[in-house]
């Protein structure tokens, strides 16, 4: 019962699919204790942040149907507004509020201009000009140096409770230790967990449920009363406040705001990546697209250089494996998912679950 | 050589999850001018789209000239000799007049004699020559269009509601136009809601509702028979001119 | 053709189609608003040549997407992928042919262009032609997999670049008689910016004669607007896409080996980055319209030129608020294209 309320009625469906799900969140949960080391510590917070990230993302391209590459813009704001926040004001929570309440009325500002704006055109001119909007972001972000620290992007200070040298407790608990990394970490964790069930209440209300209407037939959608650009902008405005706000925990979590963490197009094209091979339009391909991409992006190409230093004898077959072409695989693994998996892994292993 | 130039049989044509055609049975005699009658949404329109292949029939059989073509692609359609003249009249409204005409002739350029014939009854498309057919009026977009059709010589015509919206003036010369084409033994398959034009222009006529024949014979018949008339197309025939 | 036209005897007062103008009008204007700006006149001028020879080969690249666009309703996202390959594909023949690059004769320095363009045409058409068979004719008239195909696809391009040429950049430089400036009183003009600009010219030239002289370009003018009815007049228009298609690709690889040469380095990316251009260009001209296309292409070309010099850092942001500008005058574009 409570379950059902929690994941708003949305359940996995698939026994597959739900024993993943629990193997993600329960090592996400458990990583600072269960995954010693900085970096696979780095990883579990990146698979969280990315996980809210695509997931918001989920809810504009799978639920309604809106293909928009402004999405890394919002996650850029999220993350500018509290690390520039932080670096002029200073190390203090009110800093962290006040940074992200610049950031979300930013980003709600954007959404909405931007929304009404292109809204009303077809579904090619919004991509294109989200698009344009974002590479002008981008360019800003790296030509403001003095304010945004340009390419370099700005590292700040963190409130006290959040700092790595803070204690919470002396004593180590299963050999790790409690402190303001830890603190973070779960602040991040938690942060996600909320933010992602908070989506799946959306998706799974009556608003959702017109949004799907108009990503199925908008014209049916307006035909029926319903004032789709009034719902699509407001899909738009979650969406990228959301976005925005997963901006924020990561840099919270890296204590840094860069152009290339956040703004870079490769991002963009991750956010794609994961939400196709995921599962369009069912939020949980986020989570586990997310898990198996950022783990495949840190340890894979590990193995893909394996591959490639054993073929060096043929230059061809060496290069495709190299680690660098690691976006090629994933690639033409989107290009087959868009064809033959339009529903993802989400949606394979929903699918297996039939007789 | 068969006696129908077209004939449907059993036709179905679903649209998305609408079923607009359900089991047409036409045929268009050789030689002469069918109309076909109805009223709004009876599936007219879709019938003539559905025989030049913009739409395909999901049951059924369509045969032209004795070939079948039924799955037939609409380039195919057309190449065989049917010539379409849309609701919408189709023309293209960046091109020139001329240059409408000339990719209506398949042959390369349209023959002089036969463009001499049209400005007969169409003067306006040779004072308008050079100009872009957007600028034309209505009435002047149709007769472009009707000439479209043709400015070569097809074996079936088929024409979707040509009056609608044209000054008497203007209807006047289509009655002309289809009178000489009928002399030329064209076939014409004419989809119309003004009675009156057609009355006297028809040969056969089919009357359409809910996507089914529910009439067919000879279009004098009709004419003559006021309660007939009134039954099958109630009270939307005499209040065009 | 038919000896004399019917019109010849009709009445004198014919009224002729009046040309839109004030587009037209708003490269001028531009341009000239421009000048107090900059303040020195030989600035302007170098200024005005450089946007005029990037807004060539911007047209050049963006014409072909475009007309595509006009003409079946496809969006092809990874567009940029041509432009890179051709520009890499281009360095097959100029590396080899350093010599002849390098040589201080025009003929042996054509000849060697000549020959790359050729080949990166024909390696862009024909990747055009693959493009289309097989990512983009499953998902004709599915736009959102449209888009989402369509940068896969360029993703993957983009990568085998680097699979085959290896990760770095490669420098090309120019051949030696396209080198150095010419001074026109103060003013320096580079000589490969007004090559550019004549090759610009002449491929407009080229597509404005097609496109209103030729069988073929009617029906694509036809079919940009109806496809339908073209379809219904006895043509295959699938055909006539394919081959809309292969072309826009092939002028995509001429631009991108023009644009490789213009920065005298070549990397993976260098399609993906001129897309955004491209596609505020398209937007501005009006989907589907060569001289639209050709007009916005110049326009902002200009813009990024002279914002790039006033003002570097708002210059991309100065072509959005350019795009936002003329699409409030005119939602469509500044040449829209009929449509039924």
């Amino acid at each position: 019962m409570m379950l059902h309320r929690l994941l708003s009625g949305d359940f996995p469906r698939s026994r597959f699919l739900a024993l993943a799900l629990l193997a993600i969140v329960a090592a996400l949960a458990l990583a600072p204790f269960l995954f010693p080391g900085a970096r696979a510590l780095n990883v579990a917070a990146t698979i969280c942040v990315f996980v809210v990230l695509v997931a918001s993302y989920d809810l504009l391209l799978g639920y309604t149907g809106i293909v928009s590459f402004a999405h890394t813009m919002f996650y850029g704001i999220g993350a500018y507004g509290i690390g520039l926040t932080l670096h002029s004001v200073g190390p203090t929570w009110g800093a962290v509020f006040m940074g992200l309440t610049i950031a979300v009325m930013l980003s709600l500002a954007l959404a909405l201009v931007i929304g009404l704006f292109s809204l009303r055109v077809k579904a090619i001119f919004y991509a294109m000009i989200t698009l344009a909007v974002a590479s002008a972001f981008a360019v800003l972000a790296s030509q403001l140096s003095d304010f945004t620290g340009g390419e370099d992007g700005r590292t700040f200070g963190v409130p006290e409770l959040l700092r790595p040298g803070f204690r919470l407790i002396e004593t180590e608990i299963f050999g790790t230790a409690i402190n303001g990394k830890l603190i973070t970490y779960y602040l991040v964790f938690f942060s996600a967990l909320a933010l992602f069930l908070l989506l799946l209440r959306v998706v799974n209300s009556p608003f959702g449920r017109v949004l799907q209407a108009i990503r199925e037939n908008d014209f049916r959608a307006e035909a029926l009363g319903y004032r789709t650009v009034a719902y699509r902008t407001l899909a738009n405005c979650l969406s990228a406040v959301v976005a925005t706000l997963a901006g924020a925990l990561m840099a919270l979590w890296l204590r840094y705001a860069g152009p290339q963490t956040t703004l870079a197009f490769t991002i963009m094209m991750d956010i794609l990546l994961i939400v196709v091979i995921g599962g369009m339009g069912t939020l949980y391909g986020a989570v586990v697209g997310a898990a198996l991409f950022i783990l495949a992006q840190n340890y894979l190409q590990a193995l893909m250089k394996q591959g490639s230093d054993a073929l060096a004898a043929v230059p061809l077959l060496a290069n495709l494996l190299h680690p660098d072409r690691w976006l090629l695989w994933l690639g033409v693994l989107f290009v087959l998912s868009v064809y033959f998996f339009p529903t993802g892994i989400v949606g394979k292993l929903r699918g297996a679950k039939k007789p | 050589m068969s006696e129908q130039m077209l004939s449907l049989t059993g036709v179905h044509t679903h649209i998305g999850q609408y079923h607009i055609l359900q089991g047409v049975d036409l045929k268009v005699p050789r030689g002469e001018l069918t109309v076909l009658l109805g009223r709004n949404g009876a599936g007219k329109t879709t019938t003539l789209r559905t025989t030049m292949g913009l739409w395909h029939a999901s049951r059924g059989a369509l045969l032209f000239d004795g070939n079948d073509i039924t799955q037939a692609a609409t380039p195919d359609i057309s190449c065989a000799g049917i010539a379409y003249v849309p609701e919408n009249m189709g023309i293209f409204s960046d091109l020139t007049v001329r240059e409408n005409l000339l990719l209506a002739a398949r042959a390369g350029e349209p023959d002089t004699a036969r463009l001499e014939w049209i400005f007969g009854f169409f003067p306006a498309l040779k004072k308008f020559w050079n100009q872009a057919a957007g600028t034309l009026s209505g009435g002047q977009k149709q007769m472009l269009a009707i000439a479209r059709a043709i400015v070569e010589p097809r074996k079936l015509l088929l024409v979707d509601e040509p009056t609608k919206g044209l000054a008497p003036a203007i209807i006047q010369s289509l009655i002309t136009a289809f009178r000489e084409l009928k002399a030329m033994e064209t076939t014409i398959l004419l989809v119309e809601q003004n009675f009156s034009f057609v009355k006297s222009l028809g040969d056969t006529v089919a009357v359409m509702d809910d996507g089914r024949i529910v009439h067919s014979g000879r279009m004098d018949e009709l004419a003559e028979d006021r309660d007939l008339q009134q039954k099958l197309l109630g009270l939307s025939l005499d209040t065009h001119q | 053709m038919t000896t004399t036209t019917p019109a010849a005897t009709a009445d004198a007062e014919l009224p002729r189609l009046r040309l839109d103008t004030p587009p037209l009008l708003v490269l001028p204007i531009l341009a000239l608003l421009a000048l107090p700006l900059v303040g020195s006149f030989p600035t302007w001028v170098t200024l005005t040549i450089a946007g005029l020879a990037m807004g060539m080969m911007i047209f050049i690249m963006a014409s072909g997407l475009t007309l595509v666009f006009g003409l079946m309703d496809v969006l092809n996202f990874g567009h940029g992928a041509f432009v890179s390959v051709g520009a890499f594909t281009a360095t097959l023949v100029l590396l080899p042919m350093q010599g002849w690059m390098q040589a201080d004769s025009v003929l042996m320095n054509l000849t060697a262009l000549g020959l790359a363009i050729a080949l990166a045409m024909l390696v862009t058409g024909a990747l055009g032609w693959a493009f289309e068979r097989i990512v983009v004719m499953p998902v004709y008239g599915q736009h959102l997999k449209q888009i989402l195909i369509t940068m896969g696809g360029m993703i993957v391009a983009e990568q085998m670049i680097h699979v085959v040429w290896g990760p770095d950049q490669i420098p090309l430089p120019l051949p030696t008689s396209f080198r150095g400036v010419i001074l026109v009183g103060d003013a320096a003009i580079e000589k490969y910016r007004l090559i550019a600009v004549a090759v610009g010219l002449i491929v407009f030239a080229a597509m404005f004669l097609v496109l209103n002289r030729t069988k073929v370009g009617l029906l694509i003018r036809a079919g940009v607007e109806n496809g339908e009815m073209v379809e219904a007049l006895g043509y295959r228009i699938r055909r006539l896409f394919v081959g809309v298609f292969v072309a826009g690709s092939a002028l995509a690889g001429l631009g991108g080996v023009l644009w490789g040469l213009y920065k005298e380095t070549l990397t993976a990316a260098m399609g993906g980055d001129i897309m955004v251009l491209v596609f505020i260009v398209i937007i501005i001209g009006g989907l589907g319209s060569v001289g639209g296309c050709f007009i916005g292409a110049l326009l902002v070309a200009l813009v990024a030129n002279y914002t790039g010099f006033l003002a570097p850092k708002i210059a991309l942001v100065s072509n959005i608020l350019l795009m936002v500008a003329i699409l409030l005058w005119r939602p469509q574009g500044l040449y829209p294209v009929a449509k039924r």
